[in-house]
Parts: C-alpha cells; structure tokens; sequence
C-alpha cells in the first residue's frame, strides 16, 4: 500500500489501522447468521437488529440493553454522587451527570456503563495491525470498539468514536457470547478490544473475554493504560495480551495533548510485568512535541530498567488529525533515529510502524541479527520462529508464537 | 459583548451632550474627553424582575403573570415603554430564533414551559413567525421528560432535541476546545436567545448563561475539569455561539443554591424571578451572588471555600476573551 493510500485510510472513522471497519450491513449478516447458526433466543435481539432501516443519522437506541451497573466506583454520602474508579482521573460525578469518558452515568446515586455490548465499530484485522508483533503473527483479530475515551488526545484518529458520547455514533448489539461466536467463525483466535479506549468498555471486555475464552477465543487489549491498578488488574487479567499506547515520556505532554497523566501509565506497564501479561509498547512519535533525543533515551532506559530488554516497543508514525492538523507527518529518519536510540540503549526489540516496507517491522534476532518475521504492511509473509527460538542461533525469542 | 456595546446609541448621544453642556460645549476636544470619561462608566446591565405572587395561590407558574413579568424585565432591559418593543429592537422579521433551554435538571429544576411561551408570543407579535422559532436543547427526551412537547413541522413553534438532526462533522474549535455544534444552531438558528436556569452547579460552581452552551455541544463531558474553566469561555468565543447569542433570559423562578445541577428540592428555593442581561459574563456574576447569598442564609459555605469558586467567569472577562464584564463596578443590577 502506497503511503498516500495508506494516509487516507488512516484517516477513516472508526478504524486505527489502514481498513474501514465492517459496515453495518456485514455486521448484521454476520451476526445473523451466527445468530442463526446458534439458533437460540439469546440473539433475540438481533431480529430487532434487522429491522433498523438505513442510517440517516444517529438512530434511536434502546438504552436499556447497554445499560449496565458499573464495576469500579464508589457510592459517596452526598447527594448521591460517586466516585468512579476506573482510571486516574476520579470523576467525581453527581447525579444525571456523566464521567469525563462520556459513557458512564449516574443514575440516582448509581453508576452505569452505558455501552456494554454497544459495539460501535468491528472489523477483522491482522493482529500485526494493533500492533503485536510477538503475539499470534499471522493470525487474524475480531475488533470491536464501544464509543468514549478517558482521555483526549489531540492527533486522536479515530475521535468520531473516542470522542463521543454512545448515543451518538451507531452501534449494535453485540452480546459476549455473539462475539466469541464470530471470533470463531471467521477463523478468528482473538478478540481484540480497540479503536477507541477500552478502559472505558472494561465491563464488557471482561465479560467478552470470558465468552471468548469458553468459546477456545483468546483475547487482547489495546490501551493507553490510564487506569487505576486494581481496575487494571481485574479487567486486563482476563487478557491475554496487551498493547499500551504510550504517549510521550513527560508529564508536559500528557497534560497538554493527551489530557491525562503519564505516571500512571507507567504504573500500569509495571504491574502489567508483575502479572507476567504479554505487553508491547506503541509511541507515536510527534514532531517537535515528543521526538527529542533526550526523550526517547530516557523511555528507552526506564523500559529496560522496569520492564526489561525484551519489550517490543513501535515507534510509529504520526500524521495530522482531529485538533493536531499544523504539524507533518513524521519524518521516516526521525523514526530512525528514535530505534536507534533504543537500540543503542540495549532494546532488543524496537520496531518502526505505519512506515509500510520499512525494514525495522522485521523482526530480528538479539543474537545472531538474522531475520526471522518478515512483514509486509500487516501481514507476516515469513515466520521462521521455531518452538520459540532463533532456528539460527537457538537465541529464545519472547513472546506466543503459536496458537 | 463589552460593557460599552451594552450602552444604546441614544444614551451615548444623551451623555455626550450632557458632558458638552457641563463642559460648556467648548469645542470638539472636551466633547470627545467628556464623552470618553463617560464611556467608562456605562455599565453592563442586568435587570432583575420579581413576582411574588408569580405561583397565585397554586405551586406552578401562572402564564398570564410569567407574560406580565417578562414584559417588566424587557422593558426595563431595553428602556421602553411598549412590551413589543424590546423584541423588535432584538429581531426581525425573517429572522430564525432559537431559544436554548435547559432540560438538564429534570422537572422541578429546567427552564419552564410558561416562560418559553411568553417569549414565543412577544417574538410572534415582533413580526417572527412561529414556524421560525426553534426551542432545543441536546436531547428530545429530556426535553418532553420537563413539559416541552416535540413539534417539528407545521405552523407552529418547533421543539426539539439536536438528538433529531445530529452534530456538524465538522470540528469548530477555540484555544481548549474543539467541539462538533449541534446543527439546530448552525443551520435552524439566526438569532440565539439563552434561557437557562440559576443553578449550583457541582463542578462549575454555577451553571446559569455561559454554562448552558455546553449543550450545543456533541462532548461537554470533557470539559469538566479544572471547574470547566477555561472550556466554557473557550466555547462561548466560537463564533458560530458568539455572533447569534443577542440576549440571555434567565429562568431564576425555581433556583437552586446546592447540589446542582439536578433537582434537589431541599437546596431549591421558589426565587419567582426573570433575570435579562445582553453580557452574559455579568449576568452569571449577578446569578453567582445570589447563590452565594442565599448559601449563607442556609450556613452553607462559600463556593471559594467550598473549592469550586466559578473562576471560568472571570476568565470569560479576561482580556482574552472579553465576552463581558465581571467587575462590579461595571454591572449596573436593576431591580424591575
């Protein structure tokens, strides 16, 4: 794919990689002949599904089917506020009012997630497409995205669906159980939880992943890791992977352009190593607001001191959107130069993406530097990976590599 | 809208001679001198009109005293003696008018419904047809859940939610924000007429004019916090809001002085009072002294004490923004 096309498609609602999401029509296809194919009343509502005429602006859903009480926050002794505490930020929420991720309510003193099942975009992408590069090469991911965010970063690519409020944007419902079962009938071995910010759906990927995992369906996450540790802990123990979008290495930037924290994200990679997750690393590298020298070694030094030399990290390629239109593409040598940094700061695995053909999306080994998966745009077209291991050198090579 | 544009034509003229004739009418250097010193004085008016008797003897609001009421703070806004003449001095004929309400605060706590129709009335009666004139908020729901009855079509006043026609795509943006707005403001609305309602407001401090912008927009959610400030002065400089926004009535019959912005009958008092302004900066200021004044009749702490002092008001002030007047000693409070 050119860059140009590569550019545009980017550029397109609902989608963080280079493909539009299922359209409404495939959804439903698929969703009703799975619904079919399970013949149970469980997927009753996919009948009403079908009988939804062609968008022409948002239509109205029926909010109790999404509406579900919300896991983590905590009742306050006053006018019946709540605290939510699924991420940092604390919301602290009073009645008929919403969080800052604009999903949850509070309804009488009694938080709600507004968007459990509301699946708003899905599409079956490459699992290289998260990007995971260590996880499952290969293989194919059923993503879905519910609608909101919990922060608000300004280069966002997909805000139509980040940045809105559920009712907003059109959905559908798509139940755990559904789910898994369209996993597993498109061949697909997981259930990727993306596009907009899954923190903010945790209720729904919890359950999904439990659906999936009956269903022999595996499931990833892909976050910016802004949450709090116990939400983590609970809501990202049942994945199986998991990719963090790591902003910027200053607190400056996240305040900034991110309007969150960069603290907590790094806590959120520390406990993630303390659960033994498979965790890869995204930086999408800015110009002039987050590419500096000194940033990217002091990132790559804290990943090696607290994480360890064997976290991929993807230093991607940025390109203008939502509120950061003044500012270039990313310069391929810029990206160069960021590996390079990593590199020489003894990261073993430090990967250069959205820059299709660029030879640090191979992956290399550590010891005997011979390739050993070759990528081409999203897909793995070698996987010499035997059992874990370098075949050259017999080097281990971190990650899950086979189903 | 600066102090200064709050001031009419005829009284800058008035003034003038009036300092031309202290002065002696000497020439066109102490005309021009006076007239400046003047200028420094006008003041950004805020009428407040009260009605005692606003319920008679029932707990709802009496349309024929609300229409009474309305005309009082009008004519006393506007200097006239007319009750039709303040809105032919607002709009024209041809002219779209929208009416931002708030739904927000359920009943009990939400712009009321006698009030929208005396201001449909007099906008009929000032040459606007009925079928021009949008009364909205974001959502078609809310607003039936408070007495306002969907309408679209026909002769007749609309009422609706942007939930009916959706967002723009496209993006408009000032300094913090950068926000879809509804398309009953960009494509149904000439003239925007602000009715809120005076309310504490748990994260703002108060929510009264300028806060009720947030429902033109698709993500208010996040612009909560830090006290929404700088956001809703942010989002009042856009200029799709700032050139159509002609005047705020504000709904301060039933306000609220704690836990807002929901109903909350216990921190609710029956105020049975309009409160009209064209600088929405000075009218918020007024509304947030009466909150606070009532706040410590029920021993309540002040919102600088409480930590949630509406700084985004001054910041609407500021020489950044300008969008009115927090001072004081610019706001000329008439009691009507």
């Amino acid at each position: 794919m050119s860059r140009e096309l590569d550019r545009r498609a980017s550029q397109s609602p609902a989608i963080r990689g280079e493909q539009r999401p299922l359209d409404r029509r495939s959804f439903l296809q698929c969703a009703l002949v799975s619904g079919a194919a399970l013949g149970v009343s469980e997927f009753a509502p996919l009948a009403v599904l079908g009988a939804i005429p062609a968008w022409a602006g948002p239509p109205r859903q029926d909010d109790s089917q999404f509406t579900v009480e919300a896991k983590f926050y905590q009742k306050l002794p006053n006018n019946k506020k709540i605290k939510c505490k699924l991420c940092p930020r604390e919301c602290t929420v009073g009645d008929r009012e919403r969080g800052y991720c604009g999903v949850r309510e509070n309804r009488g003193g009694t938080y709600y997630t507004l968007v459990h099942s509301r699946v708003c975009a899905a599409h079956i992408d490459p699992i290289e497409k998260k990007p995971l590069f260590h996880y499952l090469p290969g293989t194919l991911a059923f993503s879905l995205a519910t609608a909101g965010c919990n922060v608000n970063c300004k280069f966002c690519q997909n805000w139509d669906i980040s940045q809105v409020r559920p009712e907003q944007v059109p959905a559908d419902y798509a139940p755990p159980k559904l789910v898994a079962e369209l996993a597993k009938q498109r061949n697909c071995p997981t259930i990727a939880y993306t596009y907009s910010e899954p923190v903010v759906f945790s209720e729904y990927i919890m359950d999904a992943a439990d659906a999936g995992h009956e269903a022999g369906v595996r499931s990833v996450v892909v976050s910016n890791g802004y949450m709090q540790e116990e939400a983590l802990k609970t809501a990202y123990g049942k994945m199986d992977a998991v990719k963090i979008d790591l902003k910027a290495f200053t607190e400056s930037y996240y305040k900034d352009v991110v309007v969150g924290e960069l603290k907590p994200v790094l806590d959120s990679l520390v406990t993630l190593r303390k659960m033994n997750k498979w965790t890869e690393i995204v930086y999408l590298v800015v110009p002039t607001l987050n590419d500096s020298d000194a940033e990217f070694r002091g990132l790559a030094s804290w990943i090696k001191t607290n994480l360890g030399v064997d976290v991929p990290i993807h230093f991607t390629q940025f390109h203008p959107e939502y509120l950061l239109k003044n500012l270039p593409i990313t310069p391929v040598p810029t990206l160069e130069r960021a590996k390079a940094i990593a590199d020489a700061e003894g990261l073993h695995y430090a990967y250069i993406g959205n820059v299709p053909g660029h030879p640090a999306q191979n992956t290399y080994c550590p010891k005997c530097q011979r390739m050993l998966v070759e990528r081409v745009g999203f897909t793995a077209s070698r996987m010499l990976i035997r059992k874990g291991s370098c075949p050259f050198c017999g080097q281990p090579i971190p990650g899950v590599w086979h189903a | 809208m600066s102090a200064m544009r709050s001031a009419s034509r005829r009284d800058f003229l008035k003034k003038c001679l009036t300092g031309a004739a202290v002065l002696g009418a000497s020439g066109p250097v102490e005309l021009l001198a006076a007239a400046e010193q003047e200028s420094v004085i006008v003041k950004s008016r805020v009428v407040i009109a009260r009605d005692a008797m606003l319920r008679g003897t029932g707990a709802t609001v009496e349309s024929h005293r609300m229409l009474s009421l309305l005309d009082r703070a009008m004519q006393s806004l506007f200097d006239r003696e007319n009750p039709i003449e303040p809105w032919k001095k607002l709009v024209r004929p041809g002219e779209t008018v929208g009416l931002k309400v708030n739904a927000l605060g359920g009943r009990g706590l939400s712009t009321n419904l006698q009030l929208v129709e005396a201001i449909c009335e007099r906008l009929r009666e000032a040459g606007i047809k009925a079928s021009d004139i949008v009364v909205w908020d974001r959502d078609s729901d809310e607003m039936e859940h408070v007495g306002f009855h969907v309408s679209t079509g026909g002769n007749r006043v609309q009422y609706f939610g942007t939930d009916r026609v959706d967002y723009e795509q496209e993006l408009a943006t000032h300094g913090s924000v950068g926000s879809r707005l509804s398309k009953i403001l960009t494509q149904r609305c000439d003239v925007l007429i602000n009715v809120p309602v005076l309310k504490d407001h748990d994260g703002a401090g108060v929510t009264i004019a300028l806060k009720n912008m947030y429902g033109v927009i698709h993500n208010p959610n996040k612009y909560h916090p830090n006290g929404c400030n700088p956001y809703i002065a942010d989002l009042n400089m856009l200029p799709e809001i700032r050139t159509r926004i002609r005047l705020t009535i504000c709904d301060a019959t039933t306000a609220c002085f704690e836990g807002g912005p929901g109903f909350k009958p216990e921190y609710s008092w029956k105020n049975n009072a309009l409160m009209v302004s064209r600088d929405p900066v000075a009218l918020d200021y007024t509304g947030w002294q009466i909150i606070e004044r009532q706040r410590a009749e029920k021993g309540l702490k002040t919102l600088e004490d409480d930590k949630r002092a509406p700084r985004y008001i001054a910041t609407a002030a500021d020489a950044q923004h300008r969008l009115g007047t927090n001072d004081p000693g610019r706001i000329a409070v008439i009691e009507a």
